[in-house]
């Protein structure tokens, strides 16, 4: 042992002195240099199309071709012909819908993992087995049924039947525990139970300790799966295609899409500023958010 | 723990809690109730059934106190079951049926639309003196027969006697239950007065009342007979039989088949479609490699593509780190429907900014030849994955251990063996099971295929609307017919979304048992 080390000495010393001493090029484009080159193109393969939606939806061609030079002229005369189309309603629909869903969603999937992580009865791990195998089957690819259902559903009460935003939140919120339920669960556990009996022994009801201690402490996760559920719901299309049928119930994603499918070219301009204004909140929302989404999309699934 | 469970829950007094939830159960009953009545009335029994119960339990588990759990468990499952539960079930059972246009209700609807569309004036047939009448916005006629009995109906309501009304020279005047419209009423519905058929009796096979003149009556009866006894349908007209058949349908002896058909249970026909079929079977193949094709490419290269970057950016020595980070996630925070419709604009064969700056005005079918269109399909896919790789590559990266890094490097381990042996088995580990979500995810990415390309362009051969880019879940969209395109099918797509799940529960489950032994290993 002690032989083999000597020879390895002598090497380390002049490779230490090296470095502090002059950084060749090289040797800086080896180290950070490359990181330096491939994070300008990665910004620039993500932000191009970025940039030129932008662009685009300054352009006052409004059309497709228009839209090729980028900046080639500025004007803000998309965002105001919007006004004369429906887009303004089916924003108003969507954020109806998404804010509608998200709170749901928490309040519905918070109160099932207080229930699965605090109460010890039978059916418990049969439900939290039930809610993993049913986490498997996406809600979107029953839509067929869903369809079928709210026509039967809005034979009897008219509100819970087809072309309804209530009947599209409800729809959503029948996702929401089989998604949610086990990201929350999951937190819940790490909120020592020794804070609720300590509350329990000073006379707090069960419902106090939920209201008033659990929900506190879990903000931070309920903040995320908030805003989880509401981008998705933001961007969800094909169960709100199926379901919402008359111009002034549909969702931006259903609006946009006519759009662009029908008359591309001529529409462009306006689905460019519809973009820019529709992208705007999620994306202030995710980059204000980002590092709570991304501890939760990271606990959330390893976890799980 | 050995406390009194909970005493003072506020169900002792009148607390501020316990009056918002009596409020609240006041009005969830309140709507439960009203729900109750209309299915009564729309004569929906199942839903009936399952409001009654559903608010019988509401109840019980807002008042019992043995039910604590099920007070917080109760409004979510209450959704999941309808919503996520039944629905999935309800699939289950719509895969093995034939619903779909032609099919698309019971028998006794299927034999009264079928009588009321044959429906012919009868040559000869009685004429009687006709008025318009009104119940609120439903339209209805009221009749006078020959011996001055006055009979009245709507589209809903059979003919019925009504006593009590007023008649001038064979024109009713007033008439109790009824408003009588005036001509000039008449005449702004007039569509709506010569569309109506008021039914003579509860019978279909006794025909109706309709008009053109919205003064004379005429009895209009169905040149098909329906015999309930024998359960045959006779057309007058030619004398030909019809006996219902297995597909439901009505079917004559010569083979020919009545129009309208109902519901019945086809058994595994729709797989047997699917997979044998000349003309689904040839694309059900292709899509279904597609779509495996699809979901890995896509999984594989947003994670390398990803990794790369992440390894990338992961020195502390890298000024700017930060800002390439937020950059570079911006994909990832605009909604994926968004993206696709802006590369679809972006990709346009003659007019887009690809083809006329990139390419300097060559036109490249990006979208429109099979081959460019799955690759364009997998790069857009690409630019709205890798962001999200990055971030949880990010993530794992800085949390890998790093005793056991040094612990490396101590035992001589070089940069590509420790790469090899420790960081990326342990990278792999923690980002596995996102890997499996991320394939499911994609394996379902319904919004990049139908707004990128939708699903084309299409297959040549094919007489359905498939094409070579579209993955098994679009496939469900246009075969179901919904978006209008193609005949309405739910059968055979409540058959296509049963094969998705089982591939993807299956696909799920095993490699979640992998990556626990990969675990364990770890």
């Amino acid at each position: 042992m002690s032989t083999t080390i000597p020879p390895a000495r002598p090497a380390a010393p002049p490779r230490r002195t090296a470095l502090p001493r002059r950084v060749t090029p090289a040797r800086w484009f080896s180290d950070l240099g490359w990181r330096h080159l491939v994070g300008v193109l990665a910004v620039v393969y993500a932000g191009f199309p970025l940039v030129y939606v932008v662009s685009a939806s300054l352009a006052d061609a409004g059309t497709l071709t228009g839209s090729n030079e980028l900046f080639a002229s500025v004007s803000g005369a998309n965002y105001v012909a919007l006004g004369d189309t429906k887009f303004w309603t089916w924003m108003g629909n969507t954020l109806v819908v998404a804010v509608a869903t998200g709170v749901g969603t928490v309040l519905m999937g918070a109160a099932a993992a207080y229930a699965f992580s605090r109460f010890r009865f039978s059916g418990r791990r049969v439900g939290l087995t039930a809610l993993l195998v049913i986490q498997m089957f996406p809600q979107m690819l029953a839509f067929v049924a869903i369809f079928l259902l709210c026509i039967s559903l809005g034979n009897v009460v008219p509100v819970l039947g087809l072309d309804s935003k209530l009947s599209l939140i409800c729809v959503y919120l029948g996702g929401a525990l089989g998604v949610n339920t086990f990201l929350m669960y999951g937190f819940f556990n790490t909120v020592p139970r020794e804070i609720d009996e300590a509350a329990k022994i000073d006379g707090a009801s069960h419902a106090q300790i939920y209201w008033t201690i659990v929900l506190r402490l879990t903000a931070p996760i309920l903040a995320v799966v908030g805003l989880l559920s509401f981008i998705a719901t933001f961007g969800e299309f094909i169960i709100a295609r199926v379901l919402l049928q008359s111009e002034e119930n549909w969702t931006i994603a259903v609006g946009l899409y006519g759009w662009v499918s029908s008359l591309q070219e001529a529409n462009w301009g306006l689905f460019t500023a519809g973009a820019v204004l529709s992208a705007l909140p999620v994306l202030a929302l995710f980059l204000f958010l980002q590092k709570y989404i991304v501890g939760g999309l990271t606990a959330g699934s390893v976890k799980g | 723990m050995s406390l009194p469970a909970t005493r003072g829950s506020g169900r002792t007094g009148w607390s501020p809690g316990f009056l918002v939830k009596l409020a609240l159960i006041a009005l969830v009953d309140a709507l439960g109730v009203y729900a109750v009545l209309a299915a009564w009335s729309a004569e929906s029994w199942g839903l009936l059934a399952a409001m009654v119960a559903l608010l019988l339990v509401a109840n019980w588990a807002y008042f019992s106190k043995r039910a604590l759990p099920l007070k917080y468990i109760l409004p979510g499952l209450a959704f999941l079951l309808v919503y996520q539960v039944y629905v999935v079930a309800y699939t289950g059972y719509v895969a093995f049926t034939n619903y779909g246009d032609g099919h698309n209700s019971t028998k006794e609807q299927a034999i009264e639309a079928l009588l009321v569309q044959n429906e012919r004036r009868v040559e000869n047939s009685p004429s009687s003196p006709l008025t318009v009448v009104a119940q609120g916005d439903t339209l209805g006629f009221a009749i006078v027969s020959p011996e001055g009995v006055v009979e009245a109906g709507t589209a809903d309501e059979p003919l019925a006697v009504v006593d009590g009304a007023t008649v001038e020279a064979d024109r009713v005047t007033a008439l109790p239950g009824y408003e009588v419209l005036e001509y000039a009423a008449v005449l702004e519905r007039q569509q709506e007065v010569t569309d109506l058929r008021v039914a003579v009796s509860e019978d279909p096979n006794d025909g109706s009342i309709r008009t053109q003149d919205a003064r004379t009556g005429y009895v209009f009866t169905s040149t098909l007979t329906y015999d309930a006894a024998s359960d045959t349908m006779t057309d007058t007209t030619t004398g030909a039989t019809y006996t219902p058949n297995d597909d439901g349908q009505f079917e004559a002896a010569d083979g020919s088949t009545l129009p309208v058909g109902w519901r019945v249970l086809v058994g595994l026909d729709n797989f047997v479609t699917a997979f044998g079929d000349d003309r689904y079977a040839g694309p059900f193949g292709k899509i279904l490699l597609w779509t495996f094709a699809f979901a890995v490419i896509s999984v594989a290269s947003t994670f390398l593509l990803g990794l790369f970057l992440a390894i990338a950016f992961n020195d502390a020595r890298l000024r700017g780190r930060r800002i390439y980070r937020t950059l570079v996630i911006l994909p990832y925070a605009i909604p994926g429907f968004l993206a696709a419709l802006l590369w679809s604009g972006l990709l346009n064969r003659s007019y887009g900014f690809v083809n006329q700056v990139l390419f300097g005005g060559a036109e490249i079918p990006w979208l429109t030849d099979p081959l460019l269109a799955k690759l364009a399909v997998l790069g857009v896919n690409l630019w709205l994955g890798f962001p999200y790789m990055f971030l949880i590559c990010t993530g794992a990266l800085q949390s890998l251990p790093g005793d056991v890094l040094e612990a490396a490097k101590i035992d001589g381990a070089g940069r590509w063996r420790t790469w090899r042996s420790i960081t990326l088995p342990l990278l792999l580990v923690a980002t596995a099971p996102l890997l499996i979500s991320s394939f499911a995810f994609n394996f379902n990415n319904f919004t990049l295929i139908y707004m990128l390309t939708g699903g084309g362009p299409r297959f040549d051969d094919a007489s359905v609307p498939l094409g070579h880019t579209d993955i098994l879940i679009s496939m469900v969209y246009s075969v179901s017919g919904l978006d209008g395109t193609a005949a309405k099918d739910y059968g055979l797509a409540s058959a296509l979304s049963i094969v998705i799940f089982l591939v993807v529960a299956t696909i799920s489950a095993v490699a979640f048992r992998r990556t626990r032994s990969l675990e364990e290993i770890a």
